[in-house]
């Protein structure tokens, strides 16, 4: 009788422990956005989207470069990043031999680890030095270059997931082996592709460090590759360590666009997979 | 290059123009001719030392108890087994008069010429009946609409699925019923216009009025085609084929005409296993 009150009670104890847990991962991200509604808010209008950076002083202003030469920056990187990462994958998933994949494997988890910073300075030293200068693709090189270990480890898991039955139907059409990959099985996981290309999108979408010695910044428009240009997270990190409360507000209003945007292609992924169950992968 | 051209280059193939010479009637030279065939799987030998001449134009069965290579035996026949690793091959298989296995040959044609069917229907899950009756074609280069689309009705009409789908073209593959999937998948597989049709325990996984259906099919294609057929189930056999060929442990022990294997086997071991005494 004794030994199952204990029982009752430690079973009570988990519970609570597991929810308060629970609890401490939601927080972070709803703290995140309180503050960010409350500072930011206010100073996020149709200037903020439409206007370039006023110089000091001058009030209003707004981040049209920035938001603009973000997506340039990752429409770039998007080139190098997603046929490297996804070609990757797939080789992973339907080539190679067992120890070459090993390591190939090994190599990109801990590619996927090293700080983002290190990519900056690695691709200072590969674009931006050799060209003498700071420059969009320096920063897309720097944000493609992470995003291939992260898209090649996704591609793997779900071009892994498709069964063996259509390989071989496939196969036993005399369809070619290439073929195959490309027409069967690829198709068959690009939900699952597509997938792990916009968590990747997302999550080098408000990287900075990497900016920093490549693409710098910029606080007027530039559609020129070979220049320097503005991102939103640089430009967050720039009002941000300036003493000046206007600059402040707008690298509040800066964080709450850009982490929306982060979050809504994150739902556009969940919308994306919803109906994956139902299907064969 | 045009359409036609497209479409007589991929059906040109050794062989055709002796098929339709040859009409239906059983030709008297064996579609495989297969010498001392061992078959290993790393250390492991699963086939040994078969020796067999699968005649055209007819329905061949494959029986045996489980684990013993008749399915391995099928993969052989259009090299399928390749895609296992590490499984080596001694002994020769001829397919009308060629080396299956010399350096040369293909695997892709070889495919082409040898179609299979497979245990658990598998209709590719992104691609609507049509497509899939005729990915095998458009993925060989075939684009012309007019020729897909004659050849998906005739591939439909061949595995009598054609009165069920013709209104529902464009709806998913998966969308069918088990029987009719698996249908879906002869038809598939018949669309190229393969000399031979392996199939693989085809009516498994299937209940008894979806087993009817392919049975049926079976003895229809048989007309046209070399079937080779892999079943763990007697009767089938009895129903369908017109040779019998016992494999036991990795072993052809005997291969006769259907009617005279089931009623008079000749070794012990096939009698004991056609009457249930393992197995």
């Amino acid at each position: 009788m004794n030994n199952h009150r204990w029982r009752k009670i430690k079973s009570a104890l988990a519970s609570v422990i597991s929810f308060v847990s629970a609890v401490l991962v939601i927080a972070p991200l709803a703290l995140i956005f309180f503050h960010l509604i409350r500072n930011g808010a206010s100073s996020v209008n149709w200037a903020f989207f439409t206007e370039l950076p006023k110089p000091v002083g001058a009030a209003g202003g707004g981040m049209a470069n920035a938001i603009v030469g973000s997506f340039e920056l990752l429409g770039l990187a998007s080139l190098i990043g997603i046929p490297i990462g996804v070609l990757g994958g797939v080789y992973l998933a339907e080539y190679g031999t067992t120890r070459g994949n090993w390591a190939l494997r090994f190599i990109a988890d801990v590619l996927n680890g090293v700080p983002s910073i290190t990519w900056g300075v690695v691709v200072y030293g590969l674009a931006v030095l050799p060209f003498k200068g700071f420059s969009a693709f320096a920063g897309a090189l720097a944000l493609g270059l992470m995003m291939i270990p992260l898209i090649m480890r996704t591609t793997e898991e779900v071009v892994l997931l498709v069964p063996n039955g259509y390989r071989e139907a496939a196969l036993a059409l005399g369809i070619a082996r290439w073929k195959t990959i490309v027409h069967i099985v690829m198709k068959t996981a690009s939900k699952g592709i597509i997938t792990g290309i916009l968590l990747a999108l997302a999550r080098v979408a408000g990287e900075t460090a990497p900016l920093l010695f490549t693409a710098f910044g910029n606080r007027f428009w530039n559609h020129d590759p070979t220049q320097p240009i503005a991102a939103v997270p640089l430009q967050i990190f720039s009002y941000a360590i300036s003493p000046y409360d206007d600059w402040h507000r707008q690298a509040w209003a800066g964080a709450l666009v850009l982490l929306t945007t982060i979050f809504l292609i994150n739902v556009a992924v969940r919308v994306v997979t919803r109906d994956r169950t139902a299907r064969v992968i | 290059m045009t359409t036609a051209q497209v479409a007589t280059e991929i059906q040109l193939r050794p062989g055709e123009d002796e098929r339709s010479s040859a009409g239906a009637a059983p030709d008297s030279k064996p579609a495989f001719e297969v010498r001392n065939l061992s078959i290993w799987y790393g250390q492991k030998e699963a086939i040994h030392d078969v020796t067999i001449d699968i005649p055209r134009h007819n329905v061949t069965a494959i029986i045996g108890p489980s684990g013993c290579g008749k399915s391995t035996f099928l993969r052989c026949l259009n090299r399928m087994h390749e895609l296992v690793p590490n499984t080596r091959v001694e002994g020769k298989i001829l397919f009308q008069g060629e080396d299956l296995y010399s350096p040369g040959t293909d695997p892709t044609i070889v495919r082409r010429r040898i179609g299979m069917v497979f245990q658990k229907s598998n209709p590719f899950p992104t691609m609507s009946i049509e497509e899939n009756v005729i990915v095998g074609l458009r993925l060989n280069g075939l684009r012309n609409r007019r020729l897909l689309a004659e050849r998906t009705e005739k591939a439909l009409r061949m595995s009598a699925l054609w009165d069920e789908v013709k209104n529902d073209l464009h709806k998913p593959g998966m969308s069918l019923s088990g029987g009719q999937q698996q249908r879906l998948c002869i038809a598939r597989a018949i669309a190229i216009e393969p000399e031979v049709l392996l199939m693989d325990e085809p009516a498994s996984a299937l209940d008894p009025i979806a087993t009817m259906k392919i049975e049926e099919l079976i003895r229809e294609l048989r007309k046209n085609y070399t079937i080779v057929i892999v079943t763990h189930n007697m009767q089938q056999a009895t129903r369908v084929s017109d040779k019998t060929a016992f494999f036991y442990v990795g072993q052809l022990i005997e291969f006769d005409e259907t009617t005279r294997l089931f009623s008079h086997p000749k070794e012990k071991r096939t009698e004991d296993y056609i009457t249930g005494r393992f197995g």
